[in-house]
């Protein structure tokens, strides 16, 4: 048991970093549900990149059949839970919603979650296994391209058998989402419904250490790569090891109990995209008095969505941007601020936005007692690895999602060489790629007969 | 400000809304309380004949997430002792002098009975008597109200055996459970009636609940049809309404009419005077909010009149009854298409697929000056779907202008019905068939449509 550091009651703090929006009730799912216009060819779900069908998913909970709208949203996507969470609905579906002209656009994203807790709560079947064809597919990493490939394949009647190097899977919906937008059951919950399609689950394996690409290759009629993306890239500062990874971060606030871990008095988090602004909240809900966001370039170049950057306003989390660390300073042997150094935007850079250049002179100390970066991550550590070519650091895949060599695909943002990283293009990418599969190993089965 | 006040048929009252003889109006205390709120008068709950209720009277029609659209019944006349009604209606009528109270009363199908009844009601200085006609259940099984309602001589025949007691004056109130509600309206002119009175409530059954199987509402395992009212059933009461204002014996008569039926708000009110009503009853709105819905149903019935310079309710009543007509008088020659707002419209596309599926295919979807059809490229995504998303229009040469898409659009004055010249000679089909008798044969309509230029698609 680690020791209980942080002096508020348990509970306080579960309540804290629990999730944000309570549940829709029946009634307002409903009075909500009627409001959908039920447009035809519509723009929510074009504009969902697993196109789900989405005002029959409404439609049905308007009449009262909850379990169908639910197959309606898992059939298009298996983690139609995490995504009702976890997806920038004002970028997808909900900012193409007609309504939001001159009126409120539908909260697709609640409704999904109404009818895919649905589900999960009554314990419902909503799918089978498909009738067994004798192939096997291996998928690595669990994340959510994996998960979808996993369950895409197996409805198919595949055998397949996922790989997953954490002690849990789920990927980033277990371990790097908050739970003030995705508690840790959620995603746990759509792994057990994956395991009731018959689908293998083998965690504590990591390729390249104790699972071998090429036995894959051979044991396995064809693999699925999910692999995600590396590890949050170092800063090359003095004082370095003083910085805290922004994933460990929420990692710990997702699988610790929460009074063994503690929020500095002044937390300076590097960077400004959505992942730094989920390690800000969490150290400002667990007790942090200031939450200093800190970012080289300005609020216009900042990859958050605006409604997260406004949530973090309303949090109370400042942002210091045009603003570079240039070394952590310390004191006797503890951190006491990070000083910076302020910029100015020059020319445009590779990627087209105005290049931060340092202004000479202008450093600066920002008080601080805990340091956390979020600055994306490292491309995937594999791909030269295991000899698949790649695409600007990612694995390239053609449109079929199939890499270099043949037999093995790949998904999710260990692919994203264009296009933004999200949970929802992943799970689209998995879904894809299982038809792919799917289509090769049925022409291969009738090459063979 | 407009005058309010009617004359109806004797009975005057401050304003044309009155209480529907109905649950809201069972006692002496209630109808008090609803004069304190404004309403210009009450029909009394039905008095006469012993009765027993049950539990369970009401179902509803609830839809879309709005409860009672309509509200079916099989709630008897009043159970209260007569003479405790009788006390009371003469307690309000000493209360309230100015405002209107008239009594429903249904007894059973003898001239002493009914004469002991008007004698009663009469002594208690009532207003009018409203005979009910139209009480589809219960009632009906014993030989009384729809059960009488529904035989023109039987309504005719109790309508004389009242109207030649009562001082006072007589409405005969008619049930809409009839194939055609002109006969029990001719009847009641011709038993000596003062006013006429519709509708009273439709036969219903609202549901059957689908994890017992048994019928809503349900009566210890059981259920039957019920009398419907309420906003669903508007349009019926307002046919039905202009159908007796344009009987003929009925408009020759010209005995006032009570109209009701699903009046909800002043611009309800306001359609049944234009179709012939006098005087306006309403229960289930009233059963749904309560009495103070009349403040608005007066201001804005009011305010309304004063905008149409309507200074007296009779300025309106009938107003728009001339405009009633049959299909066979109506100009074959009048043409309408349909007209989308391109700015207003949000491209819900709800009239593409009406149009396309179920009316006649004369909507079309441009992207950039290109008829494009529905659809999309799965590997597309983003809320900027919206941005490029094609319009509806309609190929108007093709829009045969059936309003369906007008109906459908979810965007005021998106979608306009516009009147276009058709370029043929008006004509009703009436006439047309006088002049053209061979039209009745397919090859005589070919040969006619030709000439003057109709293409079906």
């Amino acid at each position: 048991m680690e020791k209980a550091v942080n002096q508020r009651p348990l509970t306080e703090l579960q309540e804290a970093l629990s999730e944000q929006l309570p549940p829709l009730s029946a009634h307002e799912a409903v009075v909500e549900a009627n409001r959908c216009l039920y447009c035809y060819d519509a723009p929510c779900t074009q504009a969902c990149p697993t196109h789900i069908d989405i005002p029959r998913f409404i439609k049905k909970i308007a009449t009262g059949n909850v379990l169908g709208s639910a197959k309606t949203i898992l059939e298009a996507n298996f983690l139609g839970a995490t995504c009702a969470r976890v997806c920038p609905v004002q970028e997808l579906c909900e900012g193409a919603c007609v309504l939001g002209s001159d009126h409120k656009p539908i909260q697709i994203g609640r409704l999904q979650r109404y009818a895919t807790d649905y589900v999960y709560q009554q314990k419902t079947e909503v799918f089978k296994a498909g009738a067994p064809t004798g192939r096997k597919v291996a998928v690595v990493g669990s994340g959510p391209a994996g998960i979808s490939c996993a369950a895409e394949l197996a409805k198919l009647g595949h055998s397949v058998t996922l790989f997953e190097k954490r002690e849990l899977a789920g990927g980033l919906s277990t371990y790097g989402i908050i739970v003030l937008r995705e508690p840790v059951e959620v995603a746990l919950s759509e792994v057990e419904a994956l395991k009731r399609l018959g689908v293998e689950v083998r965690t504590k394996m990591e390729l390249g250490k104790n699972l071998s690409f090429d036995e894959l290759r051979t044991k396995f009629d064809a693999v699925f790569l999910g692999l995600g993306l590396g590890a949050v890239p170092a800063m090359g500062i003095p004082g370095e090891e003083h910085i805290q990874d922004g994933l460990e971060w929420i990692e710990a606030s997702k699988m610790k109990p929460l009074d063994t871990i503690k929020a500095g008095d002044n937390v300076v988090v590097v960077g400004a995209g959505n992942t730094a602004i989920d390690a800000a909240t969490i150290a400002k809900r667990l007790g942090a008095e200031r939450v200093t966001m800190v970012y080289r370039r300005t609020e216009a170049e900042m990859t958050a969505y605006p409604h997260e950057y406004q949530f973090a306003r309303l949090e109370g989390i400042d942002y210091r941007f045009l603003t570079q660390p240039v070394r952590v300073v310390t004191d006797r042997g503890k951190v006491v601020g990070l000083e910076c150094i302020r910029m100015k935007l020059g020319a445009p850079d590779a990627s087209g936005r105005p290049a931060p250049e340092p202004v000479p002179g202008s450093e600066f100390v920002l008080p601080a007692d805990q340091i956390i970066k979020a600055i994306g991550q490292e491309k995937p550590a594999l791909v030269k690895e295991l000899g698949l070519e790649a695409e600007k650091g990612y694995i390239r895949v053609n449109h079929d999602f199939a890499t270099s060599i043949p037999g093995v695909y790949a998904g999710g943002d260990c692919v994203r060489a264009k296009g933004t990283a999200s949970t929802v293009m992943a799970v689209q990418d998995g879904k894809l790629a299982a038809k792919s599969i799917h289509s090769a190993l049925v022409a291969k089965g009738a090459a063979n007969d | 400000m407009a005058d309010l006040s009617i004359n109806f048929a004797g009975i005057k009252s401050p304003n044309p809304f009155w209480l529907a003889s109905a649950p809201p109006t069972n006692s002496g205390a209630q109808i008090h309380k609803a004069f304190e709120a404004g309403w210009g008068g009450a029909v009394w709950k039905t008095i006469g004949a012993p009765v027993l209720n049950v539990s369970n009277r009401y179902g509803a029609l609830h839809y879309g997430g709005q409860k009672m659209l309509a509200i079916n019944n099989v709630e008897l006349i009043s159970d209260r002792p007569l003479e405790v009604n009788l006390r009371e209606i003469r307690e309000i009528k000493k209360l309230w002098p100015e405002r209107a109270v008239i009594v429903s009363a249904m007894v059973e199908s003898t001239a002493e009975a009914w004469r002991d009844i008007v004698l009663r009601i009469e002594d208690t200085g009532a207003d009018g008597i409203e005979l009910n006609y139209g009480c589809p259940h219960g009632m009906s099984e014993r030989g009384m109200g729809a059960a009488v309602g529904q035989v023109p001589q039987y309504c005719e025949q109790i309508t004389h055996w009242v109207t030649s007691v009562a001082k006072i004056p007589v409405i005969v109130k008619l049930t809409p459970n009839v194939t055609n509600i002109s006969y029990p309206a001719k009847a009641a002119v011709a038993g000596g009636a003062d006013a006429i009175s519709l509708i009273n409530t439709i036969n219903s059954i609202i549901g059957v609940n689908l994890d017992t199987l048994e019928l809503n509402p349900n009566i210890g395992g059981k259920g039957g049809h019920g009398g419907y009212a309420g906003p669903a059933v508007k349009p019926i009461a307002l046919h039905l309404l202009s159908q007796v204002a344009t009987t003929p014996e009925v408009a020759k008569s010209g005995l006032p009419i009570s109209g009701m039926g699903g009046i909800s708000t002043w611009k309800d009110a306001a359609e049944f005077l234009l179709l012939g009503a006098t005087s306006l009853q309403v229960c289930t709105a009233v059963m749904h909010y309560g009495y103070r819905l009349v403040e608005d149903l007066i201001d804005g019935l009011s305010n309304w009149m004063d905008q149409k310079g309507f200074k007296t309710i009779g300025d309106v009543v009938g107003k728009s009854v001339h405009r009633i007509s049959d299909f066979n008088d109506f100009d074959l020659s009048f043409r309408a298409v349909a007209r989308i707002d391109t700015d207003k419209c949000i491209k819900c596309d709800l009239c593409y697929i009406a149009c396309n599926d179920t009316a006649h295919q004369c909507i079309d979807l441009y992207a950039d000056g290109q008829k494009v059809e529905p659809g999309f490229d799965i590997r597309v995504n983003g809320r900027q779907v919206a941005d490029t998303r094609p319009q509806p229009v309609v190929r108007e040469d093709d829009c045969v202008g059936c309003a369906l898409c007008y109906n459908v659009c979810p965007v005021d004055n998106c979608i306009s019905m516009v009147e276009v010249p058709s370029g043929r000679k008006s004509i009703t089909w009436n006439q047309l068939t006088k002049q053209r008798p061979e039209i009745a044969d397919w090859d005589g309509m070919e040969k006619y449509r030709e000439e003057v230029g109709i293409e079906i698609h």
